[in-house]
């Protein structure tokens, strides 16, 4: 057996360089858990499911559909980054608030799923929510405290002009 | 021992009871801070990865193993045989279900295989890519053995026997019969029937089941970080298979993503994973991918019932006579069996009316197909719909409301305890007060109207309704009685620490619905202190005490009662102190937000924390006599009945597209009787997650084989999963009737969703419908299905086995 093929790649990861030699198959989710992320999580590794979703150079990502290779010179942001940062803050206050999340498997990838609709989308409709959530997968919830959860944001940021 | 006892302890001046309080868990979660079992990484730890059964049922001629073993980065790899020396085999059955057999079982396949995706041969690896490269280059000779698929000749004496040793292909056969049934149906106004298909579904956890089992050979200790709902469990059933003193293992349960029934069984990769533990003396992981979930997380239901109920003039049940084959897969899953399923199945149909006369005659049989074992609801899905769809029938064939038979056969109000025609013993229920305070909630006469109107447009809606009973708080008669040592007691420990915060210990578990969260509320209120003073730990059998976990909707019922018998008791502790201290009565002072304070007057006598101050570190200033003890431990065993009956009404609200058999959810509304409410938030939140888990299997969910026993749709991209645009908004209303059995008053919650959803879709799409006069009762109920019963295409033969 010959050794594994590994490339050296420097990823933004939160705003932090890292370098590291990965194998061309590892997947971006894995290669962030392995270097210690462990809030994007793995659900299906087919795509489908969104708990594995970050935002690659500003765009929501899934992370099990990208490899770690691909991301070399891209800034990467995780929900780490995203809480660390503060923006995500008044989403995660409605989660708890509403009880938007039970085993909290889905929720960072649900939060960034729903930071990206408001971003683009000041006030979305309920309808309008459930579709863009609809390729974030959660079992516990049933969904309907999520939507309400953005639906607060969305009205409480026009609100305030922001 | 009907009426609930006296609040008092409850409705104290802080009390949290009854409070929408939201979880303290829950802000890490949301910052992707939770601690999920792949999170852990150990010193050198391995990573497993399994060659599984390509074929349903086979005989393993060869297995190579020869080029995996030399890959570097492979750690060991194992087949059965490597195995035997340090594990023993399991058999799925329980005393108390008479005549239930199964085979053993070992964690790897002994020569033959029995569904697609058993473990042959193990491969641990410094790291999963490169066990899952080693695992393929595993070869195995197989000899391919005619697979048993179809669970309606699986007792056929043409059809092989799967363990000749077990002589057929029965597992369990269950019969149950008043007397009477047919001279019943014979002279009854109307008599209606159908039959059913229950779809095999699965549980499809975000959070794939995942294990590191961390085995020490110097102390002989076994540390397992599992994701399961009931750690005592798990802890017995490794030490008991793998040899080792079960006081020398440890399970250790952090967060769990989504479980539902699923994480509660005995499964033989992890199995597996504990004996290579063993054998290795370093941790290992196993960590199943979606698509191993599929072929061995366990799958729900997969039921035929043809069914039949007959009917006064007035529209009264007066009988139900029925049939259920159930297919379980190879084996009857350890230590719960797949008995219980059908079990449920024959006790509850037909359970909030008053039908004297009812037979059933259940077979439970083998298949070679994946395993099914309780799921979320277990066998409440199959009785509510079953019971349900036949009520609607016979109000249609009387030409009454389908609220009206339902009025017209609940038990009355002034029948209970009321004993079932299934024996079991209902302690008091409000069907009537839930279904008419749905009635009104949903406005059901301008839906009527509505509907009405619409008809003539060519817009078919349809209303469904479903009420029901759930089976919660079980006695030891679960499973205690059968032989299996599952607990049905579970204990609290309250500890009031210096800093005036109480830590509190619980045996029953977290996966999200709530339970840290209630028993914080339970414990500052019968204690005295803020909530933001408690901190629950859960999940680690070295710390909390001794208890059954989570099933059968017990978290808050069970647990929820011992946690307020150790505030009351740590607070009379705390009281008899500061009444030292005081030089006062004990019962003149009370514990209020975090106080003693003077009980009359509510005046404050002393923070707790000063308590704790004198208790820990001055005790020379107490009398000589006097040692605090500022914990308190309580446990509580459910024996007023065998099980708390809640109860509940559903009412579904749909559109039929009649030209594309779409179904579009309009709304859903849950009248929901669980005794005391702890928190209606996450009572909410428990009975909408539950709805949609019926929803699913009703409308997209199917586990799709094939008649060689192979799953044809084994993955997130073929498996049709409830999303958020497709779900309704579904209020949530309470009706509280307290059991009387504790003194909280609380019964569970968290299967009633599940047990009811499928019915209300059902009969909904069946109202729809009912201009076409058709009636569809197989599920799930996709386009392709309502368009073939419309007529707008051709019937189509189901191939065998599926």
């Amino acid at each position: 057996m010959s050794t594994r093929l590994t490339i050296t790649i420097t990823v933004t990861v939160n705003g932090e360089p890292m370098t590291a030699a990965v194998e061309p198959r590892m997947s971006l989710a894995d290669f962030l858990r392995a270097e210690g992320l462990k809030g994007t999580h793995v659900g299906c590794e087919h795509g489908v499911c969104g708990a594995c979703t970050v935002r690659v150079d500003g765009r929501t990502a899934r992370g099990c559909l990208i490899l770690a290779v691909q991301c070399d010179g891209l800034a990467v942001e995780t929900i780490e980054g995203a809480t660390d940062s503060g923006r995500l803050r008044d989403l995660q206050d409605a989660f708890i608030d509403n009880n938007a999340l039970q085993c909290g498997f889905c929720t960072p990838g649900m939060l960034l799923a729903a930071d990206e609709l408001l971003r683009h989308r000041a006030t979305p409709s309920r309808q309008a929510i459930r579709e863009h959530l609809s390729g974030n997968y959660c079992r516990c919830t049933g969904y309907q405290a999520i939507v309400d959860a953005v639906e607060q944001v969305a009205k409480r940021r026009a609100g305030q002009g922001s | 021992m009907t009426e609930p006892g006296p609040i008092s302890s409850l409705d104290r001046p802080n009390s949290y009871i009854g409070r929408a309080v939201p979880r303290p868990n829950a802000r890490r979660l949301v910052e992707g801070r939770g601690s999920y079992v792949d999170d852990i990484d150990l010193p050198r730890m391995v990573h497993l990865a399994f060659h599984r059964s390509p074929y349903a049922h086979a005989e393993i001629k060869a297995v190579d193993t020869e080029e995996a073993r030399t890959m570097p980065g492979v750690v060991g790899v194992f087949t059965m045989d490597d195995l035997k020396d340090r594990i023993t085999p399991w058999v799925g059955v329980l005393d108390h279900l008479k005549g239930i057999k199964s085979a053993e079982q070992w964690p790897l396949a002994d020569g033959k295989v029995f569904s697609q995706g058993e473990p042959i041969v193990a491969v641990a690896a410094t790291s999963r890519a490169i066990a899952e490269d080693a695992a393929e280059r595993v070869t195995v000779a197989y000899e391919e053995l005619p697979p048993v698929t179809d669970m309606m000749t699986a007792l056929d004496p043409a059809t092989p026997v799967i363990h000749p040793e077990l002589r057929d292909n029965l597992c369990f056969h269950r019969v149950l019969d008043t007397g009477e049934v047919d001279a019943v149906f014979a002279s009854a106004a109307a008599v209606v029937e159908d039959s059913f298909h229950f779809n095999r579904h699965t549980g499809v956890t975000l959070e794939p089941r995942s294990i590191v089992c961390d085995y020490n050979p110097a102390d002989g200790q076994l540390t397992l970080h599992m994701s399961v709902q009931c750690p005592h469990m798990s802890k017995n059933l490794y030490a008991r298979h793998l040899g080792l003193d079960e006081d020398r293992v440890r399970v250790v349960c952090r967060d769990v993503g989504g479980s539902f029934g699923i994480k509660i069984h005995t499964y033989a990769d992890e199995m597996a994973a504990g004996a290579i533990a063993v054998k290795l003396g370093r941790p290992v992981k196993f960590v199943a991918d979606r698509l191993e979930s599929f072929v061995t997380d366990i799958h729900a239901r997969d039921h035929k019932v043809k069914a039949r109920a007959a009917f006064s003039a007035e529209g009264e049940l007066l009988a139900i006579d029925m049939e259920d084959v159930t297919g379980i897969g190879p084996f009857s899953v350890y230590p719960r069996t797949s008995g219980i399923e059908l079990n449920q199945v024959v006790n509850l149909t037909g359970g909030p009316y008053r039908h004297a006369h009812y037979r059933v005659d259940g077979k439970v049989v083998f298949q070679n197909k994946n395993v099914m074992c309780q799921y979320r609801g277990v066998g409440h899905p199959i009785a509510v719909a079953v019971g349900e769809h036949l009520m609607d029938l016979g109000a249609r064939k009387l030409g009454l409301d389908p609220v009206a038979v339902r009025r017209r056969s609940f038990i009355p109000e002034d029948a209970y305890p009321y004993t079932s025609p299934s024996g079991a013993i209902y302690e008091r229920q409000s069907h009537q007060a839930c279904l008419e305070k749905l009635v009104e909630a949903m406005d059901y006469a301008g839906l009527r109207a509505e509907q009405n109107a619409l008809r003539a447009g060519k817009t078919y809606r349809g209303i469904g309704f479903a009420s029901l009973i759930e089976v919660t708080n079980p006695s030891p008669a679960f499973y205690g009685v059968g032989g299996a040592r599952i607990a049905s007691q579970d204990g609290c420990t309250l500890r009031l620490d210096p800093t005036g915060g109480i830590t509190a210990t619980t045996g029953v578990t977290e996966q999200g619905q709530g339970t840290e969260t209630i028993i914080a509320q339970i414990a500052a209120t019968a204690v005295g202190v803020p909530i933001d003073k408690v901190r629950v730990i859960t999940g680690d059998t070295d710390l909390v005490p001794y208890g059954g976990g989570t099933w059968a909707s017990r978290g808050a019922g069970i647990g929820g009662e011992a946690a307020l018998q150790a505030g009351k008791a740590l607070r009379q502790n705390i009281l008899e102190l500061a009444a030292t201290i005081l030089q006062a009565k004990p019962v003149d002072l009370d514990v209020r937000d975090g106080a003693v304070v003077d009980d009359a007057s509510g005046v404050e006598r002393m923070p707790l924390a000063e308590l704790g101050r004198i208790a820990y570190f001055r005790g020379d200033t107490l009398p000589k006599d006097v040692q605090p003890e500022l914990i308190a431990t309580r446990h509580y065993t459910q024996r007023g009945y065998p099980f708390v009956f809640t109860n509940a009404a559903h009412a579904c609200h749909l559109e039929v597209d009649a030209e594309t058999g779409i179904v579009r959810l309009l709304k859903y509304w849950v009248v929901e009787d669980c005794g005391r409410v702890i928190n209606p938030k996450l009572v909410a939140e428990q009975t909408r997650g539950g709805v949609v888990q019926g929803i699913g299997p009703a409308l997209y969910e199917e586990c799709l084989y094939n008649a060689e026993g192979q799953l044809l749709n084994g993955s997130l991209a073929d498996y049709l999963l409830p999303m958020a645009a497709e779900m309704p908004d579904i209020e949530v209303l309470h009706v509280e009737t307290p059991t009387g059995t504790s003194e909280l008053g609380a019964k569970g919650v968290g299967e009633a969703g599940t047990a009811g959803a499928p019915a209300a879709i059902m009969n909904a799409i069946n109202d729809a419908l009912s201009p076409f006069e058709v009636t569809l009762s197989d599920m799930p109920f996709t386009p392709d299905k309502i368009l073939r019963a419309l007529g707008k295409i051709p019937i189509r033969e189901k191939s065998a086995g599926t």
